[in-house]
């Protein structure tokens, strides 16, 4: 039986082609995922991502613990509100998950998972907690949007109060609030502007149906999805999971080596990495017809990789894909595409952000 | 539930067929089809003058979620193509009967016509699926 978050009837009121998505029944599109696409970079939309994971950590702690359960550093966090993008690794220096965490109180920080992962991650982060005396507590009882896109603030301040409107004026990127009934991140997974808000279940709906009504366009899975790859977000499972150091899946800069003397969950295997050497993660730009995909094979002067995420670019209007190849790969590679070796350029994975194309 | 015209021959691989006369026949793809695929992003046709047999793969859609082959329902000549398609392939979610179109096929044995389904065959048997 799959899990219905409380939209779940929003949408197939509003005709949404539903599929399953890691045991949650969840909007792929409502119609046309390209129109849904341009809706978010030109001004607008709005996703469902209730099924991702809440996760509050408490005590005195809590700050110390995640300094060991997260590869990037918490020390960082010193201003209330302030968020922080992580790798959450195994012993063996691979990815258990992404994630997002916010600093709240000394005693209280929030972290945000994926979906797909909860499970082991739920399991990991309790059974680390232990040795902290950190309380961990998951909280299926908000139901969370994301509002994206140059006009995607303006539109959600219609709907807030004069008190909400003051707690979020002038808020930086990658910080959240709690304002009222509403938890609001400037935080999101498509490279524009916007909020993803946490709520009560109970007044989820009311509060889709009502940014609908300021002009707000439902977005669904598969616009996320191409969105995320033009921005050149990583999709855990697709492009690292737990086999995969974070050297190897461009998430480098997510990890705090300094200070030297901090002892993080997988810090001595990613050392012996990065000594070694890895894999990297770069962008593919395919600029004639066809469609780069997951899985193909990529070949190099420097030796093979692997597709990870392609997809058709709605914004730039040619394949881009996301690609694990050798460290000493140059600035082409081929790229087999149904047994036809198709050139295609190497590129920083980033190509579309806040509106701009970046290749 | 998807629009199955009466008036078209279909196989079970969701390419339908219109009778043009004198032996020449339209393909496409039927509405259930580019449901199915999502928004259209290439489509790839075959050459004019090529010569296929019925079943050949002789075109490939690409939509947002995956590539598809296109298989020619009847054996003979591609006599044209849509270059419509080459800008505008969303034509073929807007209007997979008509705008739509891929090719246009000169027919090399009428009795293959046979082995094709009705509008009534092509529902049963994607009720089936």
């Amino acid at each position: 039986m799959a899990q219905k978050t409380a939209l779940h009837a929003s949408h197939l009121a509003a005709g949404a082609k539903m599929v399953d998505f890691f045991g949650w029944d969840m909007p792929i599109n409502y119609g046309s995922q390209i129109e849904e696409h341009h809706a978010v970079r030109q001004d607008a939309g709005m996703f469902d991502v209730s099924h991702m994971t809440i996760v509050d950590l408490t005590g005195a702690n809590t700050r110390n613990f995640l300094r060991y359960l997260l590869a990037n550093d918490v020390a960082k966090l010193t201003t209330p509100g302030k968020a922080l993008y992580s790798g959450m690794l195994n012993s063996t220096g691979g990815v258990i998950d992404d994630l997002i965490v916010y600093f709240l109180q000394e005693d209280f920080f929030r972290l945000v998972v994926n979906s797909a992962t909860r499970e082991k991650d739920l399991a990991h982060i309790n059974a680390e907690a232990k040795a902290f005396n950190v309380t961990v507590t998951e909280r299926p009882e908000f139901a969370m949007i994301a509002v994206q896109g140059p006009n995607a603030k303006a539109k959600v301040a219609t709907l807030l109060t004069a008190e909400q409107q003051a707690a979020v004026a002038g808020m930086k990127p990658f910080f959240g609030v709690q304002a009222g009934n509403l938890f609001i991140a400037t935080t999101g997974y498509t490279g524009e502007d916007g909020y993803e808000i946490a709520l009560p279940n109970e007044q989820a709906a009311d509060f889709w149906q009502q940014l609908v009504t300021a002009g707000v366009k439902p977005c669904g899975l598969g616009a996320r999805d191409t969105l995320r790859l033009e921005a050149g977000m990583n999709l855990y499972g697709q492009d690292m999971d737990e086999t995969v150091s974070p050297l190897a899946a461009n998430m480098g800069w997510t990890i705090a080596w300094e200070p030297s003397d901090r002892n993080f969950i997988g810090r001595t295997a990613l050392e012996q990495a990065k000594v070694a050497g890895t894999a990297k993660l770069v962008g593919l730009v395919m600029e004639q017809k066809g469609v780069l995909r997951h899985g193909q094979k990529v070949i190099t002067a420097a030796g093979e990789g692997e597709i990870t995420s392609g997809t058709f670019s709605p914004t730039l209007g040619f394949s881009i894909a996301m690609a694990r190849v050798p460290a000493a790969t140059g600035d082409t590679a081929e790229v087999d595409i149904r047994g036809k070796l198709v050139p295609v350029k190497v590129v920083k994975p980033a190509f579309v952000r806040m509106g701009k194309k970046l290749v | 539930m998807s629009n199955i015209p009466a008036n078209l021959k279909y196989a079970s691989s969701h390419e339908w067929l219109r009778a043009e006369g004198d032996g020449i026949y339209t393909v496409g793809i039927t509405e259930h089809a580019q449901e199915l695929l999502g928004d259209m992003v290439f489509v790839e046709l075959p050459e004019v003058g090529e010569t296929v047999g019925q079943g050949d793969d002789c075109a490939v859609a690409e939509s947002v979620k995956a590539a598809s082959d296109i298989y020619a329902p009847v054996s003979g000549e591609i006599v044209a193509v849509n270059d419509a398609l080459s800008d505008s392939p969303e034509l073929v979610n807007s209007s997979p009967y008509e705008d739509g179109w891929m090719f246009k096929i000169k027919i090399a044995d009428e009795a293959e016509l046979g082995a094709l389904l009705d509008a009534a065959g092509y529902q049963s048997a994607i009720d089936e699926a």
